[in-house]
């Protein structure tokens, strides 16, 4: 614990969940996420879907779901470039709950003095974890009169917040206070064209400043494992956490319509045929996942896995116990559970 | 027309590189003789014949930062999302764009240019986000004038 860096926050007597923890030797933040990790477990994360509401307690309900099951959540930033609540607003009230979000910063919609700002307000408020995307072009989303901003990309912006973290200091060179304590991630698809340079693309990444790589929706072991295979030998994995994706599906028409509509899912037809020919689609979704999560698992240098479960997240927790990759441990989840929550509020 | 040529520049990424660095410092050698006569007063005609040249060739869109040399001789601002460090993850099975299913992915087109050229290896290196106050500048000026390095590498 660095003592001298903790002295700068206000007096917390840990009785609230949302405190900071100390931050141990070696790390980078404070979040429990980031101690998951380096203590060498496979880890789970999912995301949670910000709603189309200003109520709290949405929110913290949604979070309820996965209560025991994952280490990290990730709250998506308009994703699909469709309006929701902000990823900083979801990410401050699931800090003042306990939990450890990811804030995903997408370079669509903000400029480099907009995303620096955040950046300092989600320590400020608590967040512990980034995720650097460029975003979805606002073509995708139900505002597609909206002017595309991509001041940086994905890369640049990792940079911009290690800067931020490691320097003590904005882009341009202005000197803050205090650093954000922000673990660092970036995402890769390894499953899309260039698919042999798609390694090259992630040393770019790790370079930039990610020390943990949320990847897209998995459903294709052989491309998954060429592409660690290729890691593995770029030394890629023993620099940076290597989290797979992966989907649950409900049925074999959503898979088809992902796979025709959304950017960047590679959906192989086996994996569809099977579904469709269960004799309970959705059941046999949730073990398409739980089979892909323990393949994944067997992967030399895979640090864990995500769960992209849109509109299915009551799923998680099943898919999770279902693959049996926490291995009997169980991530942190409130002490107070949400019906408390919403009994004081 | 221009996306063909655009595309064919790609195909002979090696041969393009070869005669960017062949004429390259001929251009600014000049540049640099004709700023000493002329001072700015022909940055107007010289910017234009640089936008017609690279326009033709690479579609270029005189961001005033170009990075061709370590993109594969693929213009990064024809990436919907102005990408510098590419692709981004929704490039389509068939290799075209997400934005712009028409066209083929600038980024999986350098990956391809790069990989044709003997330095093609720069396009491992980070390239930082565009100076927007460069816009519609000519690089081949900057270079003359000593703003930015000649060699892309040796910009920070």
């Amino acid at each position: 614990m660095i003592e001298s860096e903790l002295s700068h926050n206000p007096k917390r007597d840990g009785t609230n969940p949302g405190d900071p923890l100390p931050r141990l030797d070696g790390h980078v933040s404070h979040g429990r996420f980031e101690q998951v990790l380096r203590a060498g477990h496979f880890a789970v994360t999912t995301e949670i879907a910000p709603p189309d509401s200003a109520d709290p307690t949405e929110v913290l309900r949604r979070a309820s779901l996965f209560d025991g099951y994952v280490d990290a959540i990730n709250a998506t930033d308009g994703s699909g470039a469709h309006c929701h609540m902000s990823s900083l607003a979801v990410c401050a009230i699931l800090t003042r709950a306990g939990y450890s979000p990811i804030l995903q910063i997408s370079c669509r919609d903000r400029n480099r003095i907009s995303i620096q700002g955040d950046t300092l307000g989600a320590a400020a408020l608590g967040v512990c974890n980034v995720l650097c995307l460029s975003g979805d072009d606002v073509s995708a989303g139900d505002h597609p009169e909206a002017k595309p901003v991509f001041d940086l990309d994905s890369i640049s912006l990792a940079k911009t917040i290690r800067t931020m973290r490691d320097d003590s200091q904005f882009l341009s060179g202005r000197k803050l206070d205090l650093a954000p304590r922000l673990f660092i991630g970036s995402s890769i698809n390894p499953f899309v064209p260039p698919i042999k340079n798609r390694a090259d693309q992630l040393a770019k990444k790790i370079e930039s400043g990610a020390e943990y790589i949320q990847s897209q929706y998995c459903f294709d072991m052989p491309v998954l494992k060429d592409f660690m295979a290729k890691a593995r030998d770029l030394g890629l994995t023993e620099k940076a956490y290597i989290i797979i994706g992966v989907g649950v599906l409900p049925s074999a028409k959503t898979a088809r319509w992902m796979r025709e509509n959304v950017p960047g899912v590679h959906i192989p037809d086996e994996i569809i045929r099977r579904q469709e020919q269960a004799d309970k689609p959705k059941l046999e979704g949730r073990k398409i996942c739980a089979e892909i999560m323990q393949q994944v698992k067997e992967i030399d240098g895979v640090a864990g896995v995500h769960i992209m479960a849109y509109r299915q997240e009551k799923w998680v927790g099943d898919v999770v116990k279902r693959s049996g990759v926490l291995a009997g441990r169980k991530p942190w989840a409130p002490e107070k559970s949400f019906a408390d929550i919403q009994a004081i509020s | 027309m221009s996306y063909r040529i655009r595309l064919f520049a790609i195909r002979h990424a090696r041969f393009f590189e070869g005669l960017y660095n062949a004429v390259n410092p001929a251009i600014v050698g000049t540049l640099k003789g004709v700023n000493k006569v002329f001072g700015r007063k022909l940055d107007r005609p010289i910017t234009a014949m640089e936008r017609g040249l690279k326009g033709v060739l690479f579609d270029c869109q005189m961001c005033g930062n170009c990075a061709l040399s370590k993109t594969g001789m693929s213009c990064p601002m024809n990436c919907p999302k102005t990408i510098r460090n590419g692709p981004c993850g929704g490039v389509r099975a068939d290799g075209t764009c997400e934005v712009k299913p028409e066209m083929k992915c600038v980024w999986v087109q350098a990956w391809d240019g790069a990989s044709r050229m003997k330095g093609g290896d720069a396009i491992q290196d980070i390239e930082f986000a565009v100076d927007h106050r460069d816009q519609g500048k000519s690089t081949w000026l900057r270079i003359a004038r000593g703003e930015i390095a000649e060699k892309v590498s040796d910009r920070i």
